[in-house]
């Protein structure tokens, strides 16, 4: 007979100031085949899990029902301690009191109610739990990072460093990400590309790590340590073993006239291009939308050209499948870009640009070779004004959130310019001055104070041409919300951060969960911000929200280490949570009737043949059989097996039926 | 029946829903009490005969929610879900059960504020309709009948 153990816990006071746990303890203690119940203050500390590793001795149990939290939350811990009080650990069930009944309801009796409801069914549902034991699987020890930004670069080489191999794959046809973009970084001004680059060339140069760019994750399948990833690399239209990287046919494509997606479309790029000079790998790809060839199926100059011959005009696109045992999305973030400001005038006036068209600006490998200019004439601007918070920190655009960056990236192209133009004026609307960080702060205040930046505390509503200047016109907060009007040559959006293109599509291949404005959710917000929902994929960087530089690489480091605990075992035990089909005796082996409607439902091709045969070897029954390796326990094939035949451990059709049963009838 | 509690049952899957409904906890977004949580691994899982169980035993109203079509943790379940769902409602409509007493939605595990919006407007409704006593009534006659017939 089932002896339940059921332990109330008062979680501090986030159970307890709403649920009567006392009242809930006694009364599931007065249920049948309840043979204890008891409340503690907090039962994940280290004596509420002494107490019940002893309550299992003494009361003999057969079964622990935990009234806690979310069982997202500590469902390991407390299976853990019925493990070492020497229960096997699919015998513990968890109550959500917290999350489901206490946080969300007002102190009353309907909620103490509803408390004891929900330690009811998982009383019922325990009574029917089977003891089981966990599978064990091997581990493929490859990595595959997403991504080769600064984030996707600073995992890579910390897991190859540990001395497993990484796949990094990147879409475009160079790594570095928009870090490489960027003129200067926050808040010691120190060159970018000299602090990127080399880590750049180091992941080509790892012995460790082998780099795909120009490639797109295709399909993800597997689980945790057995992941089967198909890669599409696209065809770069050169062979890239013969290709010496010379550049020769980039000098010489007819086709110039093509917006350059480093430059931020402030410069043009031919159709076979290498990205920037710094580009990892330095080989060039043609852009088969904007090739001549390729439209109008004659050129071919380049071929001509070409010193070595590498040029493949008929390459095809190549999918790679790869054997994959944990993946590091870093795919990094994307700004907000025009006719999302109409009343800023971005994408009308060519003066108003944003944030990453600035570091373009400023950057000594870019289209002005460093200096300040203002696109429409070259000019050099007498006064810009900065916006911040372009987008951002605005519900009724549809961002409420803080992109976390523009602060301080404000104040640095404010610097910049006072830098460059020292005669010049730079003034900076802004809501507020979010500049918590290492010497974030300090970095601010120079620039407010030893570089004359004028900070103006407003927002602007809208900014329109008048005689070849741009009006700003805003207001001034600190001055009572007086109406400023300031005559600008150039205006620099500080666009909001957004999740890049793509995010969405990845993380439906992923089976990540991602939030509302398409960012990769975390598992738990506090506690696991580098892992996703999905056992063995773990974020880096901006995918995640916007994050600065810092951020990016602390996460990445933390993803690593996360990668490389994982190698560190040769076979991870994971929940034999899977179906089953049941098995009687001969001659029917198996109530199953051998439709295979279930094969057709399963996502994960588990669902195997077994034969049965008589002594004279004839087969005399084919029924399903799930292989336990690759069923991940979805239950799909259980809810639609018609004769009944098959059940999902954990969540057996036996114990949901008693859990309503239970739920809603008198006790 | 001013003191009309109404039973609402919710089948919901675990990496979605289940998810969702704990950041309702989180972010400590108060609803209605009388929704009681039944967690599966899947939408996909969710046996829709459960559902006439559950009126059987007393339900006023049943909650089924998962992940948006293309979220599912398992790639397609919430696809079969649905599905089944379509056909069912169908059926389930032309036997004379009262299809406003179910609830079928899709909340993920970064919308805990529609959860609580799932939830309360379902309570809202189940209160307006009443008990679902007419379903309880209808299973018990038919077993009278048939232990008459035998």
């Amino acid at each position: 007979m089932a002896r339940i153990g059921v332990f109330i816990c008062h979680c501090g006071e986030n159970i307890s100031a709403t649920v009567d746990c006392g009242k809930v303890a006694e009364t599931i203690g007065k249920l049948k085949h309840v043979a204890y119940s008891t409340e503690y203050k907090y039962m994940c500390s280290d004596p509420g899990q002494t107490l019940i590793k002893e309550a299992i001795k003494e009361h003999k149990l057969t079964g622990v029902v935990v009234a806690a939290c979310s069982p997202r939350m500590h469902e390991p811990t407390f299976r853990k301690a019925c493990a070492e009080g020497g229960l096997n650990p699919f015998l513990c069930e968890m109550a959500n009191l917290r999350e489901h009944c206490s946080w969300v309801h007002e102190k009353n009796d309907l909620t103490t109610e509803k408390a004891i409801d929900i330690v009811r069914i998982q009383v019922e549902k325990v009574k029917l739990n089977s003891a089981l034991q966990p599978i064990r699987v091997p581990v493929t020890k490859t990595a595959m990072v997403i991504g080769g930004g600064i984030a996707g670069i600073q995992s890579a080489l910390d897991i190859a460093n540990t001395g497993h191999k990484v796949i990094m794959i990147e879409r475009s046809p160079s790594i570095g990400g928009h870090m490489s973009q960027l003129s200067e970084t926050f808040p010691t001004l120190d060159c970018s590309q000299c602090i990127l680059t080399p880590r750049m060339v180091e992941v080509a140069q790892h012995p460790n790590i082998t780099l795909y760019t120009y490639a797109e994750v295709e399909s993800v399948e597997g689980f945790i340590g057995n992941f089967k990833v198909k890669i599409r690399k696209k065809a770069k239209s050169l062979d890239e073993k013969t290709c010496t990287g010379c550049g020769l046919c980039t000098t010489k494509c007819p086709q110039k006239k093509i917006p350059n997606e480093f430059e931020q479309g402030m410069g043009m790029r031919p159709a076979i291009y290498i990205p920037f000079p710094q580009a990892v790998p330095n080989r060039p790809v043609i852009d088969r939308e904007h090739c001549t060839y390729y439209i109008k199926g004659k050129c071919k100059i380049c071929e001509i050209v070409c010193p070595t011959k590498a040029i493949r005009f008929d390459q095809p696109d190549e999918i790679l499948e790869l054997e994959i045992g944990a993946i590091v999305v870093a795919t990094g973030f994307d700004i907000k870009h025009a006719d999302f400001f109409p009343e800023y005038g971005y994408g009308k006036y060519k003066d108003i640009i944003d944030g990453l068209q600035f570091e373009r600006l400023a950057s000594a490998s870019g289209p002005t070779t460093g200096a300040i200019l203002r696109p429409s004439d070259g000019q050099v601007p007498k006064n810009i004004v900065f916006i911040a918070c372009a987008g951002s920190r605005d519900p009724a655009k549809g961002i409420a959130y803080c992109s976390k960056i523009c602060c301080m990236y404000t104040a640095k192209h404010a610097m910049l310019y006072k830098h460059k133009v020292h005669e010049g004026k730079a003034y900076v609307f802004y809501m507020d001055i979010r500049s918590g960080g290492k010497n974030y702060d300090e970095f601010v205040r120079r620039a407010i104070e030893e570089d004359h930046v004028n900070y103006i505390r407003g927002r602007v509503s809208t900014v329109f041409e008048r005689d070849g200047k741009l009006i700003v016109k805003g207001v001034d907060t600190l001055l009572g919300a007086q109406p400023v009007e300031i005559v600008a040559d150039m205006v620099v959006l500080a666009t909001a951060g957004v999740a890049n293109s793509g995010a969405e599509d990845l993380a439906q291949k992923l089976h990540v969960s991602y939030d509302a404005h398409k960012f990769f959710a975390e598992a738990h917000p506090k506690l696991k911000p580098i892992e996703t929902n999905t056992a063995g994929i773990f974020l880096a960087g901006a995918c995640q929200n916007p994050k600065d530089i810092p951020d990016s690489v602390s996460q990445a480091s933390g993803a690593a280490v996360k990668v490389a605990g994982l190698f560190s075992q040769n076979e991870l035990t994971r929940e034999p949570l899977v179906a089953v089909v049941n098995r009687t005796a001969p001659p029917m082996y198996s109530t199953c009737v051998g439709c295979f409607m279930c094969q057709s439902v399963c996502p994960y091709q588990a669902i195997e043949r077994e034969d049965f045969k008589n002594r004279e070897g004839k087969i005399v029954k084919t029924v399903a059989k799930i292989n336990e390796g690759l069923c991940q326990g979805c239950g799909t094939c259980v809810a639609l097996c018609r004769s009944k035949s098959i059940d999902l451990y954990g969540y057996s059709n036996n114990q949901v039926y008693a859990e309503v049963v239970a739920l809603l009838n008198e006790y | 029946m001013s003191d009309f509690e109404p039973k609402v049952v919710a089948f919901v899957c675990n990496w979605c829903t289940y998810a969702g409904a704990d950041l309702t906890g989180t972010s400590r977004i108060k609803y209605a009490s009388n929704v009681r949580i039944i967690r599966f691994p899947c939408t996909g899982r969710i046996d829709f005969m459960l559902l006439l169980k559950a009126f059987a035993n007393g339900a006023d109203g049943i909650i089924v929610s998962g992940c948006h079509p293309n979220d599912c943790h398992y790639t397609s379940g919430n696809f079969h879900a649905k599905r089944r769902w379509i056909m069912f409602k169908e059926l389930m409509d032309f036997m004379g059960i009262d299809m406003n007493r179910i609830t079928f939605s899709w909340v993920s595990a970064a919308e805990g504020a529609k959860w609580a919006d799932v939830v309360n407007t379902t309570v809202t409704r189940i209160r307006e309709l009443g008990p679902y006593v007419s379903y309880k009534e209808l299973v018990n006659k038919s077993v009278e009948e048939e232990v008459k017939n035998e």
